[in-house]
Parts: C-alpha cells; structure tokens; sequence
C-alpha cells in the first residue's frame, strides 16, 4: 500500500516535469507514453518478454541445482570448502560484461550464453545463505541426533536440510532480484530477441517510451517471481515464519 | 550401569573428578548439585557422547533427552516422537504406527499432526520424552526434563513421567536441581560437589509410591539432601 503511494506520487511529479518542462518524449518520455506503448506495443513486448523469461527461468533452475549441489557438497567436505570456496568468491568478480561477449562468440546468439551468465550470477547468492544454515543447525539438535544415532546422512536428511530450507529461499530471492539485470546484460552481448534486445533496439530509434515499457515489464516480472517464492515459502514451510521484511502478497 | 573413577576436563575447566557410580538396572537414580558441576557432562559420558580422560565408563547402550526439548519444528508431535524410530531404519509408516500409542499413553492423542511452536511446555516435554524412550535403549538419561516448566505443569510432568516408567521399567539417570523432584521420582539420590563434580552424598530413597512433597518422610529427605548441598 504504502509502496503503491509512493510509486503514484513517484508517477505524478515525473509526469508533471515531462509535461512542464516540454521535455522532448525520445528523451524523457512521460510515465502516460510509457502506459501508451505498454499497451500499443504488447506484441512485441510479449514476444520479447517470452524469451527473457525463458532464459531467466532456465538460468535460476540450473543456478538453484548447482548452488545447492555445491552447498551440500561444501558443507560435507572440509577439504571442499577450502579448495573451492575461494575460488567461488573470485568467480564473482568475473566481470559479467567482458565474459558477455565472450560466452556469445563460444556459443551463440541462443540461449546457452544467457543461462551461463543469469546462472553465474545467481547461484553465489543461492550458495553462500544455505552453506551457512547447513552449518548453523543448533548444537542441541546436533546432540539429539549424535544420541538417536543418526548417521551423517541422517543428520542431513533430517535436520540439517529442512533448517536450510528458509535459507535456501531467502537466496532465491536475492537471485531472481539480479537474475533480471543478468539476462537483460547477457543479451545486450549479443541477442536477436529478449526485453535487453527490445531495449538496445528502441533507443536508437527514437523509441524511448518502449525502451521503458520493456524495463516495466521486467521489473514485474522479477516483483511476480519475489512474489511467487514468498508465496511458495508460506505454503511449503509454514513453520518458519516470514519476517515481513519485503513484499507480501 | 558402571562408573569408576571417571574424570573429564575441559581445557583449564576440571568438570568431573573421580566419580564412581553404580546404577543397577531398573534403578532411577536422580544426580543433584549446583549449577556448572559436571551433571550434563557425566550424562553425556554415559551416552557416549564424550569420553572420559581417565577412568572407564560401562554401560549398555544410553540414549539422552536433552536439555530443552529440542524438537524439530518442521515436524509434526506424532513424527518427532517417531524421530527415533526413523533414525533406528524403521519405515516412516511403521514408525508413526509405534509412536502412536507411546503418545497416546502420555495424553497426546489429538495432537499428532501439531506443530512444537503450538503445542505448551508440558506437551513438548512429553513428546521428547516420547521420543526418548522409543529409542528403545535400556538406559534413559534425562537431563533438567523439566528444568523450564512452571510448577504446576511440573507436578503434572513428574506424574506422567512416573506413570511411564512404572509401565515400562528403565534405568534412569535424572539430572535435576530440584531436590523435591528428585526425592519424588527417584529410588536414590546422588549429590554431586560444586565443580570439578565429585560425589559427596548416595541417599537412598526408600519411600513408597506414589508420594506427596508434603509427606514427612519426603520432607526430611529432602531436608538431608539439601544439607548435603550446602
């Protein structure tokens, strides 16, 4: 509600400099140009957004089993953990723009360069809260395990998992946050089709409105997605209770 | 259940010193001393969960309930008290089907689908002990069961937990720093020394059942134990 008042007056004064200030629409169109070609441009919109969610779908899928494979695997091995985590961290200051067109040459204007790229970015953020909520399980459950028995895998299968399970969600938010900026960069590398595509196409042509246009559809996809996992967390895992820090439905 | 001369140090911190107990079996034997004396520790050495730096522990195998009733929130009353079975290899059907009564007896019946954050203190402590004792293992080590209820659901807690036992017979160790507790529940009083824990006191508690913390005889009991304490 509160974030809906905001954005309004956000709208409303921007509005109002466009129209005042006789700004030229190819450089600041007005949030109703915006609106126009929201609905004037659907079809290409919608065309351009299929492909964007494509690869940010894909990409989150294969960043969600890699970063988990990888935290288990961290978590399990000490050895693992020194070896590779280092090298984790460094994979994050691979700068995503020169890797871009790089991926593009190796693999082509498809959809292999995008998912390598929305998957390196978001499987860090995926990786680094579970690693930590594997890790974290409270020592007294610890204990009960060690009486009961329980064997490495028990103690994962049963306590360690399900209590990394919050964790693991608060990262796929973080992900499917920067997954966007990752695709739509992934495409500016080189693309024939995607909002990122839309984007570097529209300004050139004068088209700023629907440059904006592609970025609003964007944004509510990524907000539809943060959406879904909150969701989806309050379904699966009733037990651990949402702290109202971001968008609920 | 054999102790001797068993000691356990942490670091700078002598936690146990040379204490030899014995505990026959089907014997309750209640430990008591203050706060850091080694109580928790000397459980854990039982359940093998630590090891002694000298002296040897023999004991068939012990299974801990311990402080806090370290339920696991994901899961339901009736599937933390079947943790143990699962642990054990059972099937999750057939663990539910043998937890089921063992709640059921303890007064949980309709609770088995309910959560631990919305179950009371009382109905927790009951399905962790439930938990424990379908671990199956001759000896139980509990540790403050009831350290964090208030005193009506105490009193309530100490009857279950006799009415259980008198059902089906362990050997007990039960760490408590409550004496009353102690003399009620237990067929024998072990008092332990401020840290390093040694044993200065073995009462026998030779009072029949059921009885009331307002008996004389429990009433000097507890008085002779507490002196002991001091």
């Amino acid at each position: 509600m509160l974030a809906a008042l905001l954005l309004a007056a956000a709208l409303g004064a921007w509005q109002l400099y466009t129209v005042v200030g006789s700004v030229d629409a190819f450089i600041l169109p007005a949030p109703s140009d915006v609106a126009a070609s929201l609905w004037e441009d659907r079809g290409l919109l919608w065309s351009n957004f299929t492909v964007t969610a494509r690869e940010m779908g894909v990409g989150l899928l294969v960043s969600l089993v890699l970063g988990v494979a990888l935290a288990v695997a961290l978590h399990e091995s000490r050895t693992a953990r020194r070896a590779v985590y280092p090298l984790l961290i460094a994979s994050q200051t691979i700068p995503v723009v020169l890797v871009a067109p790089l991926l593009v040459t190796w693999f082509g204007y498809g959809l292999t360069p995008k998912v390598a790229i929305v998957a390196l970015v978001c499987f860090f953020p995926i990786v680094v809260p579970t690693l930590a909520a594997l890790g974290g399980v409270d020592p007294g459950q610890r204990k009960l395990m060690a009486t009961l028995g329980a064997t490495r895998w028990q103690l994962l299968r049963h306590v360690e998992a399900p209590s990394a399970l919050p964790a693991l969600f608060v990262g796929a938010r973080l992900a499917v946050a920067v997954g966007a900026i990752a695709a739509v960069l992934a495409e500016t590398a080189g693309s024939e089709s995607g909002l990122g595509h839309l984007m570097l196409q529209s300004i050139p042509q004068l088209e700023t409105a629907r440059a904006f246009a592609a970025v609003v559809v964007l944004s509510l996809f990524s907000l539809a997605l943060y959406l879904g996992l909150t969701l989806a967390q309050q379904r699966l895992l009733p037990w651990a209770p949402l702290r109202p820090e971001g968008p609920t439905p | 259940m054999t102790l001797a001369g068993v000691s356990r140090t942490f670091g700078d911190v002598e936690a146990l010193r040379d204490v030899s107990l014995e505990v026959p079996a089907g014997q309750v034997a209640a430990l008591v001393g203050p706060s850091g004396c080694g109580k928790s520790t000397l459980l854990e050495l039982v359940c093998g969960l630590q090891l002694p730096d000298a002296g040897t522990v023999a004991a068939p195998r012990a299974v801990l309930m311990p402080q806090g009733d370290q339920l696991l929130p994901w899961l339901g009353a009736l599937d933390n008290a079947a943790l143990a079975l699962r642990i054990a290899g059972t099937g999750r059907d057939a663990a539910r089907e043998r937890a089921r009564p063992v709640l059921a007896a303890l007064g949980l019946d309709g609770f088995a689908a309910v959560r631990p954050a919305q179950l009371s203190g009382g109905m927790r402590q009951r399905v962790a002990f439930a938990r424990t004792l379908l671990a199956g293992a001759p000896v139980l080590c509990l540790d403050e069961p009831f350290g964090a209820l208030d005193a009506i659901t105490r009193a309530e807690a100490q009857a279950w937990l006799q009415a259980a036992l008198a059902a089906e017979p362990r050997t007990v160790l039960l760490v408590t720093h409550d004496v009353e507790e102690a003399v009620l529940l237990a067929d024998r009083i072990v008092v332990l020394s401020p840290r390093p824990g040694r044993v200065v006191a073995d009462l026998p508690v030779e009072l029949p059942h059921p009885r009331a913390a307002t008996d004389p005889g429990v009433i000097a009991l507890r008085r002779r134990a507490l002196e002991r304490l001091r």
